[in-house]
């Protein structure tokens, strides 16, 4: 084994500790190895076991979320999960983040965000059809916040309207708790016929190993192992370890893959993501049960003079690793080279469980398989529940703002103002699916089935304050929104990815809200069967001790058999109806009135009751597939009010609307957040009201469609161009300063 | 009829415009890749939308100076209909098949929404089934789009007819708050001197299917399958 090419420095304990790893983890390495490790071989080890790559603190609670069911295809595991959408075809998504490196670098954080989770699903065969962001920024006042959402924005719009995949769906939303760690959470859809689905696992003696793609450079060298601790405030030297992104190359290599995909050449094909070569080559060999041997000085680097140190751990974007069919080099070089695009053989399977890393012949690391991938350290993490809180009751509480007044600011907050000026800048309709009902802007975004009559539905959501004061209930309440979302437009719910971003594991009050969510979302998976498909980890987002909201991100994706019958949120007609499907108790805590009107925040989240989700949510799917309902949209954040606002603003058309009688204290009514609600208008409110009445669905009528205005009994009209200046407004005037 | 679509590496609106162009010829448009300078003879040659080569230059620049951009040229000149449409459009100015220039848009940041634009004539293979002044709704999608040429320029292509669309208010008229990314003149899509070649920074065949939110893209395509059939 020679030093002399491999290891620039000795591996002493500080040299440990620099990559991450604590003394029992080393220990573990030298029994592993059965001698001390040589920096490359410490390097590998260190990507492969962190946090990033081996989910080696949350692998224990991952494992209880539901992950079957008849539409599941692939669940966890994969680069990404695919369901059933009927006629041959599957839908493989993900959701991932890249939290860290946005925070460093917004811009080229956020674009290869967007580049890495599109290559884990077009790794698998599918074409990419939708993207999706959901994005968390600090505290408007935060001298940070603007020059963050401008460059994430930039960087997500900048990689996916270059590559031609529509962003057609996200949240943006702001909180102090981000002020030091944004949030990217990017999700790619994609579509694959059933029959040509790949994965990673790949066999075969003497089965030739091939690179494709960019070249290697020395960007995001450790980035893997970056985005598993705290930030202080030296992160900003961190800057070098982010990479950056080409999507031109990106759109080239999708095209290459797919074409190479259409023949029967490919044995096994894995991105190169975090952790780049090596967990790529690790990867395929050990889902394999192969050995690989790499001749590193194949590799096409971007640099001279690169270490297999280097290009081991570079997070270079664009490649992908593929094993091949002996013989069919030559045409998969053929295809490869028409689009201008690096291919090099680096090496071949064997039979060893071994991984065999030489540089012109000469050996610099040799490390066993299986026991480097699978048996990573896996962690019961000491946790505490979060303790709850006081409830607060409607009929005690005073309320400053007069309604109609409440109603004008809270359009106007930041997280619930019109979000325009960001989708404006991705494109949404490339590629030529993009239903117009489903532009962003609604429940959930809608992109054709190309060539069918078909769509699939997708949203992205959570809730981080109910999250934070009820772990359990938050967890409950991202799922059951998410289904909602999807509901809304009429398409029936299939899978979810999620993306679990949260503070330091290590500190056992954070891991009770990583606990806690997963049980509350395993709840609501099993009772709105909406198993859990792909998912990603992000732990450590704390600065300088200060965690972020337990923010358990939620990308889901539905599918409607027949895409004519979609709905969309937006009035349509003078004289519709306005109905309320489900309860109006008006629960006030960590509503989004008390935090943003009345400077509060306290209380326990809204109860969900999966029962009655489940329950409002087929009826209203059945309503809006039999073309009783002609507009719906989900009840979230801010309550029935702002629902009923954005309705209209939608539309264009005003409304009448009454109180029922019989329901809660006006501000409460109209701003509390009770779950398993549905704003709807209709033509037909009896044949609604006595089907609702019938099948036992809470269901009031509380006004019509009307005028120019909200005219609200009791509260007062207000202007609907006026109140949509300051819903506009907000965000371009923020930006603009 | 038959249309050539160009597929440059980068293009992403190439298999928009098959789409539209499928449903109102109702055969199917040649697919040509950027290398292969000889392609059949046909009625009218398409540069699609997208990202051409990275558009890391200026945009369309390294696209006006592939092969196959040297035989649209030479057929533009002899006469075959050309049309871009977005980079398509960026092409045709880099390679001065139509006058003038387009800038990064005057926000700084890519829009993609729909405009009304109004059509400045019906006299030609593009608009032949647009009124004259009428104003219809397409939706742009560009960082790069906002037109310049100088006032000479401008005035002579005007008393020329050249000016194809304008960006509009709904109700047709021409005004700044309807101008997206500070063209001159509010201009939107440019044709040659003959109107044998138009470029557009609006995409019609975005919305040439209802269900996408609109048909006003429609005969656009209609209208040139007349012309050229």
């Amino acid at each position: 084994m020679s030093t002399a090419m491999t290891s620039e420095r000795p591996v002493t304990p500080e040299v440990v500790r620099e990559h991450g790893l604590n003394e029992q983890e080393y220990d573990l390495i030298l029994d592993i190895m059965g001698r001390a490790p040589n920096l490359l071989e410490l390097g590998i080890f260190s990507v492969m076991w962190s946090e990033h790559c081996s989910y080696k603190s949350s692998k224990k609670w991952l494992k209880t979320l539901p992950t079957k069911g008849p539409q599941v295809i692939k669940g966890p595991g994969e680069n990404a999960g695919v369901i059933d959408i009927g006629e041959g075809l599957t839908a493989i998504f993900k959701m991932e983040s890249h939290n860290h490196p946005s925070f460093i670098e917004p811009y080229q954080g956020a674009a290869t965000g967007v580049g890495g989770i599109l290559r884990d699903v077009f790794t698998m065969g599918a074409r990419p059809v939708a993207n999706l962001n959901a994005l968390r920024f600090g505290s408007p006042d935060h001298p940070k916040t603007r020059h963050l959402v401008a460059g994430v924005v930039a960087g997500v719009g900048g990689y996916g309207n270059c590559v031609g995949v529509p962003t057609v769906g996200g949240e943006v939303n702001f909180d102090a708790s981000y002020n030091g760690n944004i949030l990217v959470n990017a999700m790619t859809v994609g579509i694959a016929p059933a029959d040509r689905i790949f994965y990673s696992a790949a066999a075969g003696v003497g089965k030739p190993v091939v690179y494709v793609g960019s070249k290697t450079g020395r960007d995001g060298i450790h980035g893997a192992t970056m985005a598993s601790a705290e930030f202080d405030d030296d992160s900003q030297e961190k800057r070098p370890t982010v990479q950056v992104g080409d999507p031109f190359t990106e759109k080239l290599l999708i095209e290459a893959c797919l074409e190479l995909m259409a023949t029967d050449a490919i044995v096994g094909i894995q991105d190169m993501g975090a952790a780049g070569l090596t967990s790529s080559s690790f990867e395929m060999a050990s889902k394999g049960g192969s050995g690989v041997e790499l001749e590193l000085d194949k590799v096409p680097c971007r640099e001279d003079g690169m270490t297999p140190y280097e290009m081991m751990l570079s997070e270079s974007q664009e490649r992908m690793l593929m094993v091949l069919q002996p013989g069919k080099e030559g045409l998969a070089r053929g295809i490869f080279e028409k689009w201008d695009l690096d291919f090099a053989v680096i090496g071949h399977l064997t039979d060893t469980g071994r991984m065999v890393l030489k540089m012109y012949g000469e050996v610099v690391g040799d490390l066993p398989i299986d026991p480097l991938a699978e048996a990573s350290p896996e962690y019961d993490r000491p946790w505490q529940p979060t303790p709850p809180q006081a409830d607060i009751d409607p009929a005690g509480f005073a309320p400053s703002v007069a309604p109609a007044e409440a109603l004008k600011r809270l359009m106007a907050t930041p997280d619930l103002c019109s979000k325009r000026w960001v989708w404006e800048q991705y494109d949404h309709m490339v590629m030529g699916d993009t239903i117009g009902l489903g532009r962003p802007g609604g429940d959930a975004g809608l992109v054709r089935v190309h060539g069918t009559n078909k769509a699939l539905a997708v949203t992205s959501d959570c809730t981080p304050r109910y999250c934070l004061a009820d772990p359990v209930e938050g967890g409950r309440q991202v799922v059951a929104e998410a289904w909602r979302n999807l509901t809304a437009t009429g398409a029936t719910p299939l899978a979810i990815t999620d993306n679990m971003n949260f503070g330091n594991p290590e500190k056992p009050e954070i891991m009770g809200q990583f606990v806690g969510c997963i049980e509350g979302m395993k709840e609501a998976c099993l009772a709105l069967d909406f198993p859990v498909v792909s998912g990603n980890v992000s732990l450590y987002n704390e600065t300088n001790g200060q965690a972020i909201l337990p923010t358990p991100t939620i990308g889901a994706v539905g599918l409607l058999k027949d895409s004519s019958k979609a709905i969309g949120m937006a009035f349509v007609d003078d004289g519709d109806s306005i109905v309320v499907i489900g309860d109006t108790a008006g629960h006030w805590g960590q509503s989004l009135y008390l935090r943003e009107i009345e400077g509060r925040e306290e209380g326990t989240p809204p109860p969900v009751d999966l029962g009655k989700e489940r329950r409002h949510g087929d009826f209203v799917r059945n309503h809006i597939l039999q073309a009783t309902i002609n507009a719906c949209h989900d009840i979230s954040d801010g309550g029935l009010l702002p629902s009923v606002a954005e309705m209209a603003l939608a539309g264009n058309k005003g409304c009448e609307i009454t109180q029922p009688e019989g329901s809660p204290p006006t501000h409460a009514w109209a701003f509390g957040e009770d779950q398993a609600r549905y704003i709807v208008t209709t033509k037909d409110p009896d044949r609604l009201l006595s089907s609702a009445q019938a099948e036992g669905i809470p269901a009031a009528v509380i006004g019509k469609v009307s005028g120019d205005g909200l005219s609200l009994a009791s509260i007062g009209r207000i202007d609907l161009q006026k109140l949509r200046q300051s819903h506009e407004n907000w965000l371009p005037a923020y930006m603009a300063t | 009829m038959k249309a050539a679509v160009i597929v440059f590496p980068g293009s992403n609106c190439d298999r928009d415009v098959q789409v539209s162009l499928r449903q109102s010829i109702g055969n199917e448009p040649v697919m040509v890749w950027h290398k292969d300078r000889d392609f059949e003879k046909v009625d009218l040659i398409v540069l699609p939308g997208g990202f051409s080569y990275g558009d890391y230059l200026r945009c369309g620049a390294i696209a006006a100076n592939s092969p196959v951009m040297k035989e649209v040229v030479g057929r533009a000149g002899k006469g075959v209909a050309v049309l871009g449409i977005c980079n398509g459009f960026q092409m045709l100015t880099e390679t001065g098949l139509v006058p003038g220039t387009l800038m990064r848009n005057a926000n700084l940041r890519y829009i993609c929404r729909d405009v009304d634009i109004k059509v400045e004539t019906s006299q030609s293979l593009f608009t032949a089934k647009y009124e004259q002044d009428q104003s219809i709704r397409i939706p742009i999608a560009h960082h790069d789009g906002n037109y310049f040429a100088d006032d000479d320029t401008l005035s002579a292509m005007e008393d020329r007819g050249q000016i194809a669309f304008r960006y509009c208010e709904p109700d047709g008229k021409v005004t700044a708050r309807a101008n997206p990314n500070g063209s001159q003149r509010n201009i939107a899509g440019v044709f040659n001197e003959t109107k044998t070649v138009l470029g557009l920074m609006p995409h019609p065949e975005r919305l040439a299917d209802p269900k996408l939110g609109g048909n006003d893209g429609r005969p656009f395509f209609d209208g040139l399958v007349e012309a050229l059939s």
